[in-house]
């Protein structure tokens, strides 16, 4: 049984992005504390919210659908397998060809689409305020990741992660301007899809000025708590996303023993820690823009997503 | 019985159940009669047309009949193009039929649908057997009066008729370009037949007149952009069933014309015929996309959505273009195969949707989202299936609408081959337009689902809304299922588009059937390659996971109380988001530019218990800058000749005589 080792490693991926998600964002909120001279809540802290968001009661509002009701466990079942997609700590993983970067794009596409109908279901302003917001949001950074998307198909020859993360790990990619303007334009789209700051703050509840939080402001319970737990998988799929594209250091190939996962998995979490810090230091370090500063912020990387593309097709060493 | 005798014994029983519908007409039978036998008459024909295409021994099979030009005849032929287009048509109108059965009931004027509904499918089936220009333009022409007949047939409802006028002004314009195109082909050959043109161009190069009069005739059927004018008022317009046969099939049987013209009968294709359609293909995708934004008529958004679409699948048919005049054939199957496939889909999931706009139309007799909300709780089965539609047509997967798009995105990451620098320009371009052009996509069915289906009821048409009857959901639901089909198992349906594309191009895309897991691979499988049923059922696995372990291990306690809403719930349904404030940022960011849009408020005077107003604009600038001005010209034309109307004999008989010495002299002058 050859499928047995490889549905093994695919198993313990899923297992592995679902139990260290929501330690990142725990890790990143006590970083930002601690850079604000504050104790900062204790790191393990998401994990104790999601158990007792679990163990609560749900409040539906009155007019609530069955939509309402199925989105969150469908948005974290999308989420979840976008994840599952994205090679963490192993290249080659059995379910990595099932799809690939555009699919994977496309499934946090599905998510966001389900998320910004849920905010609309119960009929409340603040629901329709987030979910407007969060399509234009999305109608710049989808274009713009599927233009970074493009540029590393272009210099990989390959749309498929795996491929493209061993083909960065070999010496033959080089330095390229085209790459750094992706992954320039890569880190702009990741913050403003986790809806981090400065396109959206994920520790406001100041009405008039949030996204995400304004599309979920109706959810309790369960259903809060798989949505939490989405964007938990969602931060932590940007980040091994950008590693595994543009620090594919440490992968372990397909079929590799044991002893190699675990090296794998220690460099895929220096990794996210590091991913991680530069995140605390940038959000602390920067102030949330106006809502309608936000497209020129994504213009810029869906720009540089264009450029770097169009460099590709001018060249193919650049 | 070779399967093209069999599709024209299907339409002339369908010509023979208009006479039907004439005599039935005003009563409840002449609907089951006439929607019963097309749906069989046309589930038959897609059958037939199904078979030959799967066929790998099928040759194109040939028919002649003793009609037409004296000369010549009428020819007709059913190859692999025909075929799969046959199929389109055949399922579009089995399924609209299906709905009709439920859904005419609501009309109130069945006299003027049910004669017209049976010709306007036979129009379209003929337009692609006919195998000679003669009998194509007929065809034409036959299926474009049939539905100009179908828009007016509420020609009492306000700007009906201004929609039958435009759309009929336009359609004689595509049909004057065509038929200049078919001059132009026949000039070669002498001879108006298919066979002729395509032997006559083989070997020779495409020229540009053909390409330019193919894409403006076709183009202007099929609502390319800046030739769109006509289609947002002409689909709304019609009744429901209709609209979705003109939406998701009409189109299609206008881009059957244009492959059929630059693949086929034009000779060898140039590189700047990619690079034209490409441009026009690209333009169509987003700026069709925003004007369906700015739209608050479900049905006319709709419309404007099918604009998009046309856009994406002329983004294919250009990249085909260039790959086949630059020797990659391959990568020419590709391109073509995505753009076929997403002339699939979208002939299932815009009949989809606009079956759903029909239902919401029949209960609430509403087509203004502002005036809609909250059926997803009167109408649960029809949310339902509006909501597949709406996930399909939005690029999303794991339906069918994504795979299209991901072909198409495939094809564009081939085109670094391309040697021609603008090419190489246009491409990446292109690639970011549809890419643009599929997230606004979602963004505008958000909008359309969540008004429309999601919170609360803004009308007491909306709050009373009655769920659709079985036929209607019937209908819906078969789409659903086709799009889910299509969208987990592609590599069947890109198998059976192989033949169109060895006649066309002389090269296919790899067989799929034989791929591990039934992936889809396009090119290589280290390339790409995509798996659509094993994404769905890890969806669907992983949430039922997710489902069971809550529910048997966490709280399942559950209580109803009034929406949150940071503690300030309001009941007044007014105080919801609406089409307008949901489209509010997106207008801003793209709609100050390509719309001129201004949002101004209005303030009363001073003392004055008026409301203050706030008004947002939106102007159609192509209609301003590009109809207006040739509208104008032509009225103060005719106002200016209409002197003429009036003249004695003595001044007509001079002008008779003017006109001769003039014709003389020029005869004379003539080297």
């Amino acid at each position: 049984m050859a499928l047995m080792p490889d549905l093994l490693a695919q198993f313990l991926q899923m297992a592995l992005v679902l139990a260290l998600a929501p330690l990142l964002t725990g890790f990143v909120r006590k970083l930002k504390g601690r850079l604000l001279r504050r104790r900062g809540p204790p790191v393990l802290q998401p994990y104790r919210d999601l158990l007792r968001l679990l163990r609560k009661e749900v409040v539906l509002a009155e007019n609530a659908s069955w939509l309402f009701r199925a989105a969150p466990y469908l948005i974290f079942a999308t989420t979840w397998v976008a994840a599952a997609l994205v090679p963490t700590f192993a290249t080659g993983l059995l379910y990595s060809w099932s799809a690939d970067l555009i699919a994977i794009i496309a499934l946090l596409g599905s998510a966001r689409f389900l998320l910004a109908l849920a905010g609309m279901d119960v009929g409340t302003s603040f629901g329709g305020i987030g979910s407007s917001r969060e399509v234009m949001i999305a109608s710049l950074a989808e274009p713009a990741m599927l233009l970074i998307a493009f540029t590393v198909a272009l210099v990989a020859g390959s749309t498929q992660l795996s491929t493209v993360a061993a083909f960065m790990g070999s010496p033959e990619v080089g330095l390229r301007v085209s790459l750094g303007m992706a992954a320039i334009a890569l880190v702009m789209v990741a913050i403003a899809e986790n809806a981090r700051i400065p396109v959206d703050n994920p520790a406001t509840h100041l009405e008039l000025t949030m996204v995400h939080e304004a599309m979920v402001l109706e959810y309790s319970g369960r259903h809060l708590a798989m949505i939490e737990f989405a964007s938990h998988l969602k931060l932590l799929l940007y980040v091994s996303l950008i590693a595994c594209l543009f620090v594919p250091w440490g992968l372990a190939p397909h079929g590799a023993g044991p002893a190699a996962f675990a090296a794998g998995a220690a460099a895929w979490i220096g990794k996210l820690a590091a991913g991680g810090t530069l995140l605390a230091v940038f959000e602390t370090a920067i102030a949330k823009m106006r809502v309608f500063r936000v497209p020129e912020f994504l213009g810029a990387a869906l720009m540089l997503g264009l450029l770097a593309t169009l460099l590709m097709f001018v060249s193919r060493s650049l | 019985m070779s399967a093209i005798t069999g599709l024209l014994a299907g339409i002339g029983a369908l010509l023979v159940t208009a006479l039907g519908g004439i005599a039935f007409g005003r009563h409840a039978a002449g609907r089951l009669l006439v929607y019963g036998t097309a749906m069989l008459l046309c589930s038959a024909m897609a059958a037939l047309a199904l078979a030959h295409l799967l066929d790998p021994a099928a040759a194109p099979s040939t028919a002649w009949l003793p009609l037409g030009l004296p000369w010549q005849g009428a020819l007709f032929r059913l190859d692999a193009l025909s075929a799969f287009f046959a199929v389109v048509i055949g399922l579009g109108g089995a399924v609209a039929s299906l709905f009709a059965l439920g859904y005419g009931r609501h009309e109130h004027a069945p006299g003027r649908v049910l004669p017209f509904y049976p010709l306007f499918l036979a129009g379209m089936n003929l337009v692609v057997l006919a195998d000679d220009a003669f009998s194509f333009l007929l065809s034409w022409e036959f299926m474009s009066l049939s539905s100009w007949a179908l828009v007016m047939a509420h020609h009492q409802e306000r700007d009906n008729a201004r929609a039958g006028y435009v759309y009929l002004v336009m359609a004689s314009f595509g049909t004057l370009a065509l038929l200049l195109c078919f001059g132009l082909l026949a000039s070669a050959s002498g001879d108006y037949t298919f066979g002729a043109m395509r032997a006559a161009a083989q070997g020779s190069a495409a020229t540009l007149p053909v390409l330019a009069l193919a894409l403006l005739g076709a183009g202007s059927k099929a609502g390319i952009v800046p030739l769109h004018a006509w289609l947002p008022l002409a689909h709304p317009a019609a009744p429901s069933h209709v609209s979705a046969l003109m939406s998701g099939v009409m189109t299609k049987v206008a881009v059957y014309g244009f492959i059929r013209i630059a693949f086929d009968l034009s000779g060898e294709p140039q590189w700047w015929s990619g690079f034209l359609v490409l441009l026009v293909g690209g333009a169509t995708a987003v700026l069709g996309v925003l004007y369906a934004l700015m739209q608050h008529d479900l049905k006319r958004l709709l419309a404007y959505h099918t604009v998009e679409n046309i856009g994406i699948i002329y983004i294919g048919l250009g990249l085909a273009l260039a790959f086949q005049s630059n020797g990659l054939p391959a990568a020419a199957a590709l391109a073509l195969t995505a753009a076929l496939f997403h002339v699939f889909n979208h002939s299932a999931f815009k009949s989809l949707l606009f079956f759903g706009a029909g239902a919401v139309l029949a209960a609430t007799g509403e087509r203004d989202m502002e005036r809609l909300g909250g059926l997803i709780h009167r109408m649960p089965m029809t949310a339902f299936a509006f909501l597949a539609g709406c996930i399909a047509i939005s690029a999303l997967p794991p339906l069918n609408g994504f795979v299209s798009e991901w072909l198409t995105f495939q094809a564009i990451l081939q085109s670094p081959e391309l040697p021609q620098w603008a090419l190489k320009i246009m491409v990446p371009a292109v690639g970011g337009l549809l890419a643009l052009s599929a997230a606004l996509a979602a963004a505008c069915f958000v909008k359309a689902y969540g008004i429309g289906f999601l919170g609360r009821p803004r009308s007491d048409a909306a709050r009373d809304a009655k769920e659709a009857d079985a036929f209607s959901l019937t209908a819906m639901f078969v789409l659903a299922g086709l799009c889910l089909a299509a969208g987990i198992l592609p590599g069947f349906v890109i198998d059976a588009l192989a033949p169109a594309m060895q006649a066309l191009l002389g090269e296919r895309m790899p067989l799929q059937a034989g791929v591990d897991w039934l992936s889809i691979v396009p090119v290589a499988a280290g390339r790409s390659s995509y798996n659509g049923w094993l994404v769905f059922a890890f969806i669907a696995l992983s949430a039922s996971l997710a489902v069971v372990i809550i529910h048997r291990f966490a709280s399942h306690a559950r209580r109803r109380a009034p929406a949150w809403d940071c503690g300030t719930p309001d009941p007044d349904p007014a105080t919801q988001y609406t089409a307008g404030s949901f489209a509010q940022p997106i207008r801003r960011v793209f709609g100050t530019w390509i719309f001129a849009a201004r949002e101004q408020v209005e303030m009363p005077p001073p003392g004055s218990t008026a409301p203050a107003r706030h008004v947002a604009v939106v102007r159609d600038l192509l209609w301003e800058w590009l109809y207006a001005p040739v509208a104008g010209a032509v009225a103060f034309a005719s106002g200016r000749l209409n002197v003429l109307q009036f003249l004695t004999i003595r001044r007509y008989l001079a002008l008779v005589f003017l006109a001769l010495v003039s014709l003389l002299l020029v005869l004379a002058i003539w080297p």
